[in-house]
């Protein structure tokens, strides 16, 4: 049996990584705002953070694919910045697979920093800890558990892109051909033996992962309650 | 001015808080009223978790004033909450450095630790702590961040009898020797009466009564912020001695007193009595032949209807308010208005504590 080429897998897992983190820092003062605010902008924003969960991947795909064109304003500013394409690259790649994916870090810390209330934040300042501080030490521990949640769900989101990536992306090896798309691509082909190894690669990591994570959650919720 | 000054004019919803009030500058001030009087909202507002717009300084220091606010954790205030409060992630003594290090310093640590008999909590989770021990942990931690100001909100409210009685002499305590201004909402009469030196009354987020305890608690006017709670007289007096029949003798500028003995311990020290209005009878001359063993010479100050058939009197003896409830037609057949000397029996005398 030959091993097929394992490039795949790792462009995906760099791309769900840097996702991951990027979408945890963006998502935190959106999330932020949107669980404390009470400006009567809150649920137009909500709702357009909530568009990628309801859309089909191809329609968000689309939309983007034509904002990213070289003579689009946003994919020609882009163009001046770096002097690469959108279109057709990494970049273009994780920019996409931050708007897919930025439901699933967002309502997850906007859940927890919900449940935190207003108390530990204003007990932070009457112990003269300014906002900031306050934050970093203690609304970000208090909210471990929603930003594992959020990470994990994040993780797992844009290692399954499928659509989205089919039409900015392409299937350029090495640049764009993420896992899913190279099984794709091995089953259009009747190459059954390669997606078997690649998915079930992807199953046992995928698995492996969250057995982590849910395993910490559980050993965290233990240390609570002692 | 020295003091705390408000001057707060704020609407939020249907609700309105209207305080203009220069409070002492030291001593613990009691913020009293039936719920939702605006306790709460008053202590906020100082703290600078709500803006209103008003002003608020406290010793010359502005904290509010119309458009200018100076954030919560700019102001030197310290805050006990209802509930704890603690910091979940953090043991005990994480807690504690964490107030530590932005307030006071760390050298503060011991003595406070030593003070409220932390020793053997310091390693543990807020969550393994019981609900005494973390009021005691939250009053420490509020000590350490050096405030300028200590507002407490009901902190005992959830506690039982018996925690209570573990936290009370900690805040006597601070009360007598802290240094800065304390201000204590309570709903509790024998919790204002056993702690307070002054007595701001609230009523639909108004000010309904402010000053010395003693007179508060006598003022018929703030009676309305009393609400369901019985009003009642404090009296300050001395333990004198323990009677030979079991009794103690208190003594007071009034008169003296004879209560069941209290402790041993207590004798030569200032204690808290409260009498409840209910509790006191008048009579124009020295009754002979009666059970009751504490009859005071007095002098009625003032008259006020409160129902069809009951008035409520406002007697003096020595100086000290005593407050009476008796019927229209008693005050008419003793012919009492003010001025009159008469004498209070007092058939019950209770020691002000929890």
């Amino acid at each position: 049996m030959i091993l097929p080429d394992l490039a795949p897998l790792w462009l995906t897992l760099k791309l769900a990584a840097l996702v991951s983190v990027l979408l945890l820092i963006i998502a935190t003062p959106l999330a932020w705002w949107l669980a404390r605010s009470r400006a009567r902008l809150v649920p137009l924003v909500e709702a357009l953070t909530a568009l990628p969960l309801v859309l089909p991947p191809t329609v968000i795909g689309f939309y983007l694919l034509i904002a990213f064109r070289p003579d689009a304003p946003f994919g020609a500013f882009w163009m001046r910045m770096t002097g690469d394409t959108l279109t057709f690259s990494f970049a273009g790649l994780v920019l996409a697979s931050l708007i897919y994916s930025l439901p699933f870090a967002v309502q997850p810390l906007q859940t927890a920093f919900t449940s935190l209330g207003s108390s530990p934040m204003e007990a932070a300042a009457s112990l003269r800890a300014g906002p900031i501080a306050a934050f970093l030490t203690v609304a970000l521990p208090l909210s471990a558990r929603g930003y594992l949640t959020a990470a994990v769900l994040t993780f797992a989101h844009t290692l399954g892109e499928f659509g989205v990536v089919l039409m900015v992306g392409g299937n350029i090896p090495g640049e764009t051909r993420v896992i899913s798309i190279a099984i794709y691509e091995q089953v259009e082909r009747i190459d059954y033996a390669a997606a078997h190894i690649l998915s079930g690669l992807l199953l046992a990591l995928s698995f492996t992962i969250l057995l982590i994570l849910y395993g910490l959650n559980a050993r965290a919720a233990r240390h609570d309650r002692a | 001015m020295t003091g705390l000054e408000l001057s707060l004019r704020h609407r939020r919803g249907s609700f309105g808080l209207d305080v203009t009030q220069t409070l002492p500058a030291a001593g613990l001030t009691a913020v009293f009223g039936p719920s939702g009087a605006g306790k709460s909202s008053l202590l906020r507002a100082i703290a600078g978790f709500d803006r209103t717009g008003g002003r608020i300084s406290l010793k010359g220091e502005v904290w509010e004033d119309g458009r200018f606010f100076l954030p919560p954790h700019r102001r030197r205030v310290g805050f006990v909450f209802q509930d704890p409060r603690l910091f979940a992630h953090l043991d005990v003594a994480g807690n504690l450095l964490y107030a530590a290090r932005r307030g006071g310093g760390v050298q503060a640590l011991n003595q406070i630790v030593r003070d409220f008999q932390l020793e053997p909590l310091l390693h543990r989770r807020p969550a393994a702590l019981s609900g005494g021990e973390a009021q005691r942990v939250a009053l420490a931690r509020a000590l350490l961040s050096a405030p300028q100001l200590l507002l407490m909100d009901e902190p005992l409210s959830s506690l039982d009898a018996s925690r209570r009685a573990e936290i009370l002499p900690h805040i006597e305590r601070l009360r007598d020797h802290a240094g800065f201004p304390i201000l204590y909402v309570s709903h509790s009469l024998a919790e204002v009466a056993r702690l307070a030196n002054h007595v701001l009354a609230l009523a639909d987020g108004k000010v309904v009564g402010f000053g010395p305890t003693g007179l508060i608690l006598a003022d018929a006017e703030a009676a309305a912020a009393f609400g369901g709670e019985e009003p009642g007289s404090l009296i300050e007096a001395h333990h004198e001695q323990i009677e030979p029949d079991g009794l103690s003798r208190l003594t007071f500028a009034g008169g003296s007193l004879l209560v069941p003995a209290l402790p041993a311990h207590t004798i030569g020290l200032p204690l808290r009595l409260l009498v409840r209005a209910r509790d006191v009878m008048v009579a124009r001359t020295r009754p002979e032949g009666l059970s009751a063993l504490n009859i005071l010479p007095a002098r009625v100050e003032n008259l006020r209807d409160i129902g069809p058939a009951a008035t409520e009197i406002t007697l003096t003896c020595g100086g000290t308010p005593i407050r009476a409830r008796i019927t229209r037609r008693s005050v008419a057949a003793l012919g009492l208005e003010p001025g009159v000397e008469c004498h209070a029996i007092l058939k019950s005398v209770a020691l002000a504590q929890e």
